[in-house]
């Protein structure tokens, strides 16, 4: 061996010495020697949170429908909250001496040095009275923020509220960046949106000794952030018809959604009972929550989109007979006698053509018109036949937006139920059901299920012959106003436009002399296309739905109205959105006797058949 | 050839005539090294998030906005980089270290005729579309090749004087183009060479006498002159007194007494009348940083105070307070140990510590077992480098070293440091990797 090699060691000891000189060095600073720590308390910074305006919510003719309005929290430090008058402190907050113990524990077991919210959203008015009082309380401070505020009394299903982040919210990724005590949307607009309204966070960099105490900006401000408010939005709502819409359905239980079919712009949706969005701001907010969580008719149910369980009814009729004139099974003028010992009907001439067959909602026709979709003989064995039909009319139905989510702009919607051949499979076997078993679907019974979104939206298609817009409640984000591309995308049905034109054609005939003269609106030249149906549920009286789109040549608004428990759709539903279209498109109400017979509620005496 | 238990299994069965073990480089790769490289880029890499991160304003950790998410661009460069290293004929290093080394030194002066002052410095080369590039990095490779080469052709213990004149050239002239360029800090590393010259065969006087002479200048800055003169005095005593040879040369430690108290004098005098002001405070800042502590001490001062409020176990993962905003400046290049030190404690510094002592004493273990002269130097050569960035960059922050500008090895943030010690250590891998190949010792 190289006697040169053995300075190998002398090096390798070199280093080693050196790493042990570092880590006993190291270890003094670190462990031994406690005034870096000391020192390190010194030069702490204090971040100040600079609050972002949460963005404004227009309604399509530019009224506010939210807004922010100034509040005040009541923050409290544990550690510098020294000989504090609880009892005082109490009477002032106007809370219970058990109460404020249980706030300072809360605090106390959140952080000894941090800041949290002692009171939140103190008014204007306790503000003024509390901050006079402040300076006997150490290490309490007031902390102004903003929260949301309403000029109105509507729409609150849609709007949806903000509140403080749950410890749930905090504690997943997609939140990084919430704090605890910051307000994020909790349901509609506002949680659907929330990166928008939102902004951006502003901080301030503060240097402060041991005691808190002040001193300066640190590095003159350099890492200073600004806030920056969040994107104020236009919603495709309009306020007056909104409003006007829950005037006619206060009191009752339903849904009124109202489209503009060639944007899918929703003009009105009201989920009823309805709530005041104001509810939800201030310092009542959690126990005005409690109530209406637990009233007994489910005023916080987001009917629209999620009462999805309800049979559509009659006006199924339309999509089954626009689905059987695509596959040619049918065309505009086959007849069917009506034969009331296929499916039970009501009086009416017989037979009838499809217009006709609209006009009088005509069971037996349908139940045959179906019969003619559904088995088209493409195989020989009935059972593998009506499987094979079925399975194509659901393809036909799913293009209408049925048995799937729409995409409706806020959280919460349901896809609802369209009959399958797997459920029926699962229900009562392979090869064991036919016809005779599923004829209910064909006048819009049975196993289906559509919310009134959906509903509305079909309308929407029915007026545009074959296409629909996602409806969605959000037209524009931020200063250009510029649309949301994404919002206005277009989705053809499977059925060709020429095929409405029979469809369009009857449903005028409803209103004209048929089941919904409730809404007609002839006396001022709009020509109104509808159709009344009648949902069968074990709970009670029937549901009630109209839907309907006008004018019928160029149409401006498609709307769907369901009055649960409300018997009839043309003496309930029907008047109710002859109202609201006139409303829209006038915006003067001349039919003042619908109105008033709405108002009374007269048709819940009408005596069922 | 201890290269484990499967190699001497197989050297036991395999005729000697098929010695060869594979043909392919990453099959002979040391792989243990490219572990301890990896573990280290990517806590740096965290820690450089650590640096930037601030809980009021969250920004994921591959974001390009901040340096996280660019230095893992550098850090996937630097992989495209050791694989050209590794794939490329390994030969080449040895048979192309003087041209490599002359390209650099013309880069060198090149940059300093057009290099834009970036804070002083005329160091930087730019690219265009944003990129700079920092010549004086690639110097330490490419001094190492040369330095290398040079000593296999001659060896140290059978040089002339012209000789040594030559390999001293060799070393310092890229470290005086390197000071012309206002980057003193990078060309103090050059002078680490010196461990790799006493591995080769250089007297270990010089060693001796260049840490006595390092030693006695710290020493004169720290200690009052007087009490420093009667201290040597002292040792200098009891050394006589216990070897008696020593007293024989009475007359010749008189002189170098004398010597070390012009010494002493002379130090004094050229920090502060010979050095710059920005060096002399860099020096002061070590003497005494509290004297000022929001002047030229406030580097060193913040830095104690952000290790030392890290405790025994650290703060936590982006739990520190003081490392951020720039309290320490330069935190996430020259003094990102600060970080460690903060959320971490002395468990996280120590085990930090002991990974680069592990990386080093794994190269030299890589050096000695290298057949040629010049793969071994090249060895020394990089753990030299490595040392002295060690020492100096973490030594600094703990008030131990004076505050020389310079990175972490593998751990700061910065693509030229970053590809510059990726360069110097893949080099000596793919050196490693083909041992098997070369026959002559």
């Amino acid at each position: 061996m190289n006697y040169l090699e053995n300075r190998k060691y002398v090096i390798q000891a070199i280093f080693l010495a050196v790493g042990i000189v570092y880590a006993l060095r190291l270890f003094y600073i670190q462990v031994v020697d406690s005034s870096y720590k000391q020192a390190a308390e010194t030069n702490a910074i204090k971040t100040v949170i600079q609050y972002p305006f949460r963005g404004l919510i227009y309604d399509r003719n530019g009224d506010l429908l939210v807004q922010n309005t100034p509040v005040y929290d009541l923050m409290i430090v544990p550690k510098e909250a020294r000989n504090i008058d609880t009892l005082r402190l109490a009477s002032m907050l106007d809370i219970t001496m058990e109460d404020a113990r249980e706030r300072f524990k809360k605090a106390r077991a959140y952080s000894w040095v941090k800041p949290s919210i002692f009171q939140q959203m103190l008014s204007t008015e306790d503000f003024a009275h509390i901050q006079d009082n402040l300076i006997d309380f150490p290490g309490f401070y007031i902390n102004a923020r903003t929260a949301r505020g309403y000029p109105h009394q509507s729409l609150g299903h849609a709007l949806g509220y903000i509140a403080e982040i749950s410890p749930k919210q905090l504690e997943d990724s997609t939140y990084a960046g919430y704090r605890p005590g910051d307000y994020i949307g909790k349901a509609g607009i506002e949680m659907a949106y929330e990166k928008y309204l939102m902004g951006k966070r502003g901080v301030k960099y503060k240097m402060v000794n041991v005691r808190g105490i002040d001193k300066g900006s640190f590095k003159d401000g350099a890492y200073d952030t600004l806030s920056v408010a969040g994107q104020n939005m236009v919603s495709t709502i309009d306020l007056d018809l909104q409003a006007y819409g829950e005037h006619l359905m206060n009191g009752a239980k339903g849904s009124i959604v109202a489209i503009e079919p060639k944007t899918g712009e929703i003009l009105a949706y009201i989920s009823a009972p309805f709530y005041d969005p104001n509810l939800f701001t201030g310092k009542d907010y959690g126990k005005n929550y409690m109530t209406l969580l637990q009233d007994p008719d489910k005023t916080m149910f987001n009917r629209p989109i999620m009462a999805d369980r309800n049979p559509p009814g009659s006006i199924f009729k339309l999509t089954q007979a626009l689905i059987a004139l695509e596959d040619g099974v049918i065309n505009p003028n086959t007849t069917y006698a009506c034969n009331k010992s296929l499916v039970n009907c009501h009086p009416h001439p017989s037979p009838l053509d499809l217009r006709g067959a609209v006009q009088h909602s005509c069971n037996p026709w349908f139940f045959q018109a179906y019969k003619a979709l559904i088995n088209q003989g493409k195989s020989k064995n009935t059972f593998t036949d009506t499987s094979l039909g079925l399975k194509d009319w659901r393809e036909h139905v799913l293009t209408f937006g049925f048995g799937k989510k729409l995409g409706i702009d806020i959280p919460g919607e349901k896809s609802g139920i369209i009959a399958s051949t797997d459920l029926y499979d699962r229900v009562y076997g392979k090869n064991r059901w036919k016809y005779s078993t599923i004829y209910s679907l064909s006048i819009g019974q049975g196993e289906l299920g559509v919310t009134p979104l959906q509903m509305a939206n079909f309308m929407a298609i029915v007026a545009n012959k074959g296409y629909y817009v996602t409806p969605h409640l959000i037209r524009s984000i931020g200063e250009d106003g510029k649309p949301l591309a994404e919002n206005y995308e277009r989705h053809y049905t499977s059925v060709k436009p020429q095929h409405f034109d029979p469809i369009i054609e009857g449903m005028a005939e409803v209103v004209r002399a048929g089941t919904a003269r409730r809404a007609n609106l002839s006396k001022v030249g709009i020509t109104v296309c509808g159709k009344t149906g009648t949902a069968q549920n074990p709970q009670g009286p029937d549901h009630a739905v109209f839907v309907a789109f006008a004018p019928m040549e160029d149409p401006k608004i498609a709307i769907a109205v369901y009055v649960e428990h409300g018997k009839w759709g043309g003496q309930s539903a029907a008047p109710i959105a002859g109202l609201m279209i006139e409303k829209y498109l006038t915006d003067t109400v001349t039919i003042k006797e619908q109105e008033k017979w709405v108002l009374s509620r007269e048709y819940l005496n009408i005596k069922s058949k | 050839m201890p290269t484990g238990g499967q190699g001497l299994l197989k050297e036991r069965v395999v005729q000697p005539s098929s010695r060869r073990q594979t043909t392919s480089v990453f099959g002979n790769l040391d792989w243990f090294t490219v572990l301890i490289y990896f573990v280290l880029v990517a806590l740096g890499w965290m820690n450089i998030y650590a640096v930037v991160y601030s809980p009021d304003n969250v920004v994921n950790i591959f974001s390009f906005d901040i340096n996280s998410g660019r230095q893992l661009t550098f850090i996937a460069t630097g992989v495209i980089l050791m694989i050209v290293l590794l794939v490329v004929d390994y030969k080449v290093y040895e048979h192309l270290a003087f041209p490599i080394y002359g390209g650099i030194i013309l880069l060198l002066l090149f940059t300093l005729a057009v290099a834009n002052p970036v804070a002083g410095s005329r160091s930087w080369l730019d690219l265009g579309g944003g990129f700079r590039l920092q010549p004086a990095e690639l110097a330490k490779f490419a001094t190492a090749l040369a330095i290398s080469k040079y000593l296999s052709q001659v060896s140290l213990r059978q040089q002339k004087m012209k000789d040594q004149m030559i390999l001293a050239a060799i070393t310092f002239l890229p470290a005086v183009i390197i000071i012309l360029q206002n980057e003193t800090g990078s060309a103090l590393v050059f002078g680490a060479f010196i461990l790799a010259f006493f591995r080769e065969g250089m007297s270990p006087l010089i060693l001796i006498i260049g840490g006595s002479a390092a030693a006695i200048f710290i020493l004169t800055l720290l200690v009052p002159k007087l009490y420093l003169l009667i201290g040597i005095a002292a040792l200098m005593g009891l050394a006589m007194f216990l070897d008696y040879r020593l007293m024989r040369r009475f007359k010749t430690m008189i002189a170098l007494f004398v010597l070390v108290i012009g010494m002493v004098f002379s130090v004094d005098y050229f920090v502060n009348d010979v050095l710059q002001p920005h060096q002399q405070n860099r020096i002061k800042a070590l003497i005494n940083p509290e004297a000022d502590p929001l002047g030229y001490g406030w580097n060193v001062t913040q830095s104690k105070i952000a290790i030392g409020s890290g405790g025994f176990w650290g703060k936590g993962f982006l739990e520190g307070t003081q490392t951020k905003f720039d309290f320490v400046p330069e935190q996430s290049t020259d003094f990102i140990f600060c970080t460690i030190g903060e959320e971490h404690g002395w468990v996280g510094s120590t085990i930090l510590i002991a990974l680069f002592l592990l990386l080093m004493m794994r190269i030299v273990y890589i050096a000695e077992r290298q057949k040629s002269v010049f793969g071994r130097t090249y060895g020394y050569c990089v753990v030299s480098v490595i040392f002295f960035h060690f020492v100096i960059n973490v030594g600094m922050t703990i008030g131990l070293a004076p505050v020389v500008g310079i990175p972490l090895p593998f751990f700061s943030y910065g693509g030229s440091s970053l590809w510059s010690f990726t360069i110097l250590l893949f080099i000596l891998l793919a050196i490693d990797a083909n041992r098997n190949r070369e026959l002559v010792r």
